[in-house]
Formats: C-alpha cells, structure tokens, sequence
C-alpha cells in the first residue's frame, strides 16, 4: 500500500486544531453550555397531541397562561409530539403535574403525557456535581493506566487528545446549544474511552517500531506507525460509526443528542491519535533512548 | 497456537450454548425458577414512575430537643441542681444554672456512666456535644446522635412508604434507601403517578384536640385553620388522642346525612381516653386535625366509649378512601418531599423499544454487510464472532437479571460497532505478517500474538470508562455502563475464543492457497 504523509501535515493541523480549542474554550467561557432539566431543575413534559392543529405557538400560548415563567416548546420527532421545558419544579404539590394537565386539556384539548421529569435544585446540582466527578475521574484514570502501560511521553501525547477531543465535542455542543443531560456524559466518558483506544493501538506500533529500528526519526517513524495501523484506524471508526449513525436516525429523538455526541467524539478521536498525540512524540523528541531506559527499569 | 485440544473446543461450545439459550429464554415463557430469567426492563422502557423522596427532618430533631429538655429538667430536679432559662432553636439546646452548681453540672454531662447519658452505654460515643460557658450550657446534637437520629426516622419513613404503596397496589413497586435521608421508590407500568405522589406528600398526623372559647391564642393553645380554608379556631394544644391509637380506618356511608365518611376503630388505650375526654367535654367542639388543618370540628353530644367513631368532612368516595388508607398506614415521622420525579408512558416505552431494536438491527446489518465487503471469509468469520457475542451479552444480562434501559439498547448497538475492533486489528496484522512468513499458519499465530497486548490495552481503557460510569451513573445511565462493560468482556471471549477457533479451522483446510485473507 502507497504511503501516506500525515507528517507534513502535523503542523498545519496542529494550527486548527489549536484554533479549535480556542473557539471552543471561547464558547464554553462565554455562551456555555444549554444543561437539561438534569443539571439545570425544572420540569419537561413531553406530550403528545391528538390533534395536528396544535402547533408550538399555540401551544406555548397556553403554558405561558399557566404562570410556570420561562417556558421552551418544542417540536420532538413528529409533528403532534412536543418537549417542554421549564424552570418550575414541583415545589411540594403533589397535584402540580396534574393541574397542568387539565388545564391544558381545556386550552388544547386532549394531551398525553408521554414522559414527565422533575428535578429539584439540589438533586440536579448533585447530578452535575457527579457528572464533572465521573469526567476527571475517567481522564484521571486513563492517565494512570497509560503511565502504567507507557512513558510519560506517551501519557501526554494521549491525554492531550483526549483533552481536545472532549474540549471540542463540547464547543459543538455550546455552539448549537444541544442539551446537555446525563447522556451526554455517558458519551463523553465512552468518547474518551475511544479516543484512548484508538491512540493506544497506534502508540503500540510507535513503541514496537522504535524497538525495532534505532536509526528512523521520530517524525518519519509515526508517520510510518500511523500509516501501518490506518487500514485498521479506518474499519474500525467506520463500523462504528455504522452503528452510531443508525441509532441516530433510527433509535428515537430521546437517543439523538447521545449519538451525535458519539459520532462527533469517534470523529474527534480519531483525528487526535493521528494529529494530535503523534506530534507531541515529534515535539517531545521520543527515541528509542525513551524507551529502552524504561524497560531497564 | 492455532491448535485446539478437544475439551476446549468442547468447552467453548457448552459455554456459549448456556448463556445463548438464556438470551434466547427472554423471548419464550419457561415455568421453572431457574431456568426462567428475564431481563427487567428499566422503566424507560417499560414505563413508569421513579421517584425520589427526601426526608425533612426537622421536626423530628425538634421533637428529640424538646424531649431532651423535659429530660434535662426532671434530671437535673431530682440532682438539687437549678436550671433554667431554656431555650431550643433548630438543633441546640441553651440553659442557665447557678455559679456554685455549673462545674457539678459540666461533670454530669460529661460522664460517660451518668444516666443522663444512656446513649453512650449502647453506643460508645455521645449524643449529644455540649459547650459550657460560664454557667450557661449549650446542647447540640454530635455526629453520631445525628445519624442515629436520622437512620431511625428513614426507616420508619420507609416502612410507612411502604405500606401506602403496597396498599394502592402497584405491580412490584422497587422501595429503597438512598443515603440517610432519601428513599428511592419505583414504580413500574405506573403512567400517572399523582394518587401516589398526594398520598406520599401527607404527613398524615391525626390528632383531637378541643376547640377552645377563646378568641385570641394564648398559652396552650394554637390558632388552626379549617382544611378548605373557610375559616380559623382557636384550639388547646392539649391532645386527646392521636393516629397512633388507631387501629383501622375506613371509608363507608354515614346514613342519616348520607354524607361519605371515614370510620375508624380504636386499640383498648385509645378507647379509653377517648370516652374519657368526650364524657368531659360533651357540648364542646372536638377538632380533628390532620398535618396542622382542622379537617371537621362537631361537637360532642354525648360521650363515645365504643372505641369507634366517625370522621366527617366533606370527602368525596376517593379522598374518603385515601385518608382512611393514610390513617391506616400510619403517620410518616416527618414530612417527605418529593425531589426528583421521572415519569414513562407505556407507550413511549414500547416506541422506545422498538426505535431500539430497529437500529440495533440496521446498525448490525451494516457492519456485517461492511465486515463482508472488507475480509470477504474472515468477514464472514467475524461476523460469526459478533453474533455468538450479542448472544453471549444478552445471556449474561439475562443471567444476572440485569436492567435493560434505552442507553442500554445503545451500549449493544455500540458493542456490536466496536466488537469487530479486536478481529480487525488482528487481521491487519496477520495480512502483514503474511508478508514475511511463509508458513501461513506461523504467520497466523504470530498475527494473534503480536495483537495482543494491543487488543487488551485498548479494551481496557473502555472498560475503565464503564467502570467509572456504573459507579456514578444512575437509573438508564447505569444500564448504558453495564451493557458497553460486559459487552467488551464477551467480545474478548468471541474473539479469542470462537473467531480464532474458526480461523484455525480454515487456516488449516486452506493452507495450500495462495492468498488466505
């Protein structure tokens, strides 16, 4: 098979990649992220309408007769299903989702409640709280295992993917204020533990490679290494993908934000292990001294 | 290493043959215990309501204060010790002694044996911190005297819970303890939970209290208002009996007014003090107040010594019903709110089953049809791999009963995109070792060997990342971490186990030809 030179185009990648997170962190700092009634509190209703004369401004017309504050409407999958949203929770009435429903029966007429979720302040303020914990404590955990498996040169090359990758999945997701609900960090710790994986194989080959000769650069040597392992690199994001695009288009509205994180997080992924943790072994000036000083250890 | 021994290929074959057939079992009814494992459906799927009730404890310490201060009084009384000036606000105790007494006193409280401390006899530790200043001692509750206190009053809650809930009679309702101040309650199939959450919203504390002449409060009385919120009373704080004493309650017809009513049945004691305080108070009016409103206030026409009587108020059969169940269950020791609430319709759960299952068929299509296109036999190979996988999740699911939930049906799917990873990297590998090594059966073997390491590193890091999300995810969440982590062991097990037994068979059928993969 021809070989490819990825390595010419570390730099350049390297420049957007750079821009990218930049855009990101910009975004995150400044327009945030749209957290869902699970990080966020508040009540979502999704309904269903019997009639195909409801439309969503009709629909917000009559809850924002309900005094509820700021609501969000919006279509979800067909043309008689909705999402709504808003700050209010239960504050301890019982009948509260009930009066809801009746009063919107009278306005309407006849809704079903498909799905009803509220979250109080300080269970949404615990679920964030544990949702940031499981995110560091996973990257915290891929970090110890590549310290483990690999030099330290490695570790950085692999965590700085991963970083990004995370960092811009979510810039994305601020840029189009997708919602963020717990999901969505279950994709983004999936996301990382792709993303690991898929730097992995290719630092294996780095590692086996430099065993193997002592005269080739680091900069030709993985570009050599990515090029060995890209048949693979390519099948595999593939097949995956396969399988994410079908949940998105197939498995529902509720799984549509979870998948389009994972489609974006696979793309990501495998973008960094070739222009992301690879240059870091360029610029760390890894060679076979990096690691035949560690297996004498 | 491409060689097989006969057990283990027999083993192999039995292994996966068990956990297949109880993947298969889910979709057939099988009248035996063992044998007829299912996988529960999470209620995301099935539909349902979660709920999440916490616990406000206040009173409770309240209650605990007050009674430590009765304690306090009559202990420190029988001593010779003056104390006074006390003062309770929300979780200490403040009083006063004289100077000669205060250094006796701290001594008191202080000792472990003294009988004011009974809790440390039990416990080792005490219940209560105390501070003293000059004279002035101030009471707060330790740690310890905390927890215990909180421990005691969930699992009262809990079991007040539980009855109101086995009462209504939901199909398997799941009641569980979250920390020391939530329960968790599931309810699954249930589509409208509002009778429930109104019947775990009330305290249900029952009490007859007398209606007093006066019209300003003063001490020992309370201003009460009426439930439908008509009207107020003054009423004595004296209580003449309480929900404790009853033993049964229930809904029926009043027939002179024909107006729906509870009626309820007193214990021995309850009767007795009832007859008492009515034959005392024939002519006053009896409140009888439920969680702070009066519901009905009649007046007593003469003394109730039956140890039966009637509660009016303007019910509807329903709201009849729902009292004498609350009264029956008795009363919760604190009153519960409701933090978190996560409602299903069934019918969105079957949408969300079938939208599940539809893509899990089309995204196996395609990576099938792909595997295919890309190895052509070793395509076919791995593919075998997969299916012997999906077969082996669902049979450890099945087997230990796990929860399926819709990010579950998308850890499967996801399985089945990421599972041919492991066959994949062997493969490239063996397509490269088939370059220097002649012997295709050496260059198979070592294909397997070199990807090891490789295969398991890769792995690992997304078990990692399901582990981390079982620990910390909740409810759907968790069954996506259960499906992806088990879903990367059975992978390894069909890949080294079952795609390299049929790679070795082929291999050595077909080590004659030129190009094998």
């Amino acid at each position: 098979m021809r070989e490819i030179s990825f390595n010419k185009f570390y730099k350049s990648f390297n420049i957007l990649s750079i821009i990218l997170i930049i855009t990101s962190l910009i975004l995150l700092a400044f327009k945030g992220l749209n957290y869902g009634v699970d990080f966020k509190g508040g009540t979502l209703i999704e309904l269903r309408t019997d009639l195909n004369s409801a439309n969503i401004k009709k629909i917000r017309d009559s809850f924002n007769q309900l005094n509820l504050g700021d609501v969000s409407v919006k279509n979800f999958g067909n043309d008689t299903d909705f999402i709504i949203k808003f700050e209010k929770q239960n504050s301890n009435d019982p009948k509260f989702i009930d009066n809801i429903k009746t009063k919107l029966s009278g306005s309407i007429g006849t809704v079903d409640f498909r799905r009803v979720e509220n979250v109080g302040p300080k269970v949404s303020a615990e679920l964030l709280q544990s949702g940031i914990i499981a995110i560091v404590l996973s990257l915290a955990a891929m970090l110890l295992y590549i310290w483990i498996r690999f030099e330290w040169q490695f570790s950085l090359g692999a965590i700085v993917a991963l970083f990004h990758d995370v960092i811009i999945t979510l810039g994305v997701f601020s840029l189009f204020s997708l919602e963020i609900n717990l999901s969505i960090v279950a994709a983004v710790l999936t996301i990382v533990g792709y993303s690991m994986n898929d730097t992995v194989v290719i630092f294996d080959r780095v590692r086996e490679n430099l065993r193997k000769f002592s005269d080739i650069k680091i900069f030709e040597l993985t570009n050599i290494s990515i090029n060995q392992t890209l048949s693979r690199t390519i099948i595999t994001s593939a097949t995956t993908l396969l399988a994410l695009l079908s949940i998105f288009i197939f498995g529902g509205e509720i799984l549509k934000g979870f998948s389009l994180a994972m489609i974006l997080g696979v793309i990501f992924g495998t973008y960094s292990s070739i222009y992301i943790a690879n240059p870091i072994l360029v610029i760390l000036k890894v060679s076979q001294r990096t690691i035949v000083k560690e297996d004498k250890d | 290493m491409l060689y097989f021994s006969k057990l283990r290929i027999f083993s192999v074959i039995i292994f996966t043959l068990i956990l297949s057939y109880f993947s298969i079992s889910n979709f057939f009814k099988i009248d035996d215990n063992f044998f007829s494992k299912n996988i529960k459906l999470g209620l995301d799927l099935q539909g349902g309501s979660y709920l999440l009730l916490e616990i406000d404890n206040k009173p409770v310490i309240t209650q605990k204060l007050q009674n430590k201060v009765m304690e306090l009084k009559n202990f420190f009384k029988d001593k010779n010790i003056i104390t006074r000036n006390y003062t309770v606000d929300d979780n200490s105790i403040i009083f006063d002694t004289t100077p000669d007494k205060s250094d006796e006193l701290n001594n008191i409280l202080d000792d472990d044996e003294s009988e004011i401390n009974p809790y440390y006899q039990q416990y080792k530790s005490h219940e209560f911190d105390f501070v003293k200043d000059q004279d002035s001692f101030k009471l707060t509750l330790s740690k310890y005297g905390l927890v215990l206190l909180k421990n005691a009053s969930l699992d009262q809650a809990i079991e007040i819970v539980r009855r109101r809930v086995d009462e209504v009679g939901t199909n398997e309702p799941n009641i569980l303890k979250r920390g020391n101040d939530r329960i968790l309650v599931e309810l699954p199939g249930l589509g409208d939970p509002g009778r429930i959450k109104s019947l775990l919203g009330k305290t249900a504390n029952l009490t007859f209290q007398f209606i007093t002449q006066n019209t300003e409060e003063s001490f020992g009385t309370e201003k009460l208002e009426f439930e439908d919120g008509s009207e107020n009373a003054i009423v004595s704080k004296r209580i003449i009996l309480s929900g404790d004493n009853l033993v049964d309650a229930k809904p029926s017809m009043n027939s002179q007014t024909n107006e729906t009513v509870v009626s309820f049945t007193l214990d021995r004691v309850g009767a007795k003090k009832f007859g008492k305080a009515t034959s005392t108070g024939v002519g006053k009016r009896l409140a009888i107040i439920l969680d702070g409103k009066i519901i009905s206030a009649p007046s007593v026409r003469e003394p109730i010594i039956g140890g039966s009587g009637q509660i009016s108020g303007n019910f509807t059969f329903q709201s009849a019903t729902d009292l004498a169940l609350l009264l029956r269950s008795g009363a919760l020791p604190a009153p519960l709110n409701i933090i978190e609430e996560r409602t299903v319709g069934p019918d969105l759960g079957q949408d969300s089953i079938d939208a599940g299952i539809m893509s899990l068929i089309i995204g196996f299509i395609l990576v099938v049809l792909f595997m295919i296109y890309k190895y052509r036999v070793f395509g076919v190979i791995a593919n075998l791999a997969l299916i012997s996988n999906l077969f082996l999740l669902v049979g450890v699911l099945t087997l230990f009963e796990a929860t399926l939930t819709l990010p579950g049906i998308a850890g499967i799917i996801l399985t089945v995109g990421m599972a041919v990873d492991a066959n994949v990297l062997i493969f490239e590998r063996i397509k490269e070792e088939i370059k220097s090594e002649r012997n295709p059966i050496i260059a198979f073997d070592s294909g397997y060997t070199k990807s090891r390491t490789t295969i398991l590193d890769a792995n690992i890091t997304t078990l990692i990342a399901a582990v981390i999300l079982f620990f910390m995810g909740s409810g759907p969440i968790k069954g996506f971490s259960i499906t992806l982590g088990v879903g990367i062991l059975t992978t390894l097990f069909s890949v080294y186990f079952i795609a390299r037994l049929f790679t070795a068979f082929y291999v050595i059928k077909n080590k004659e030809k030129e190009s094998l993969i």
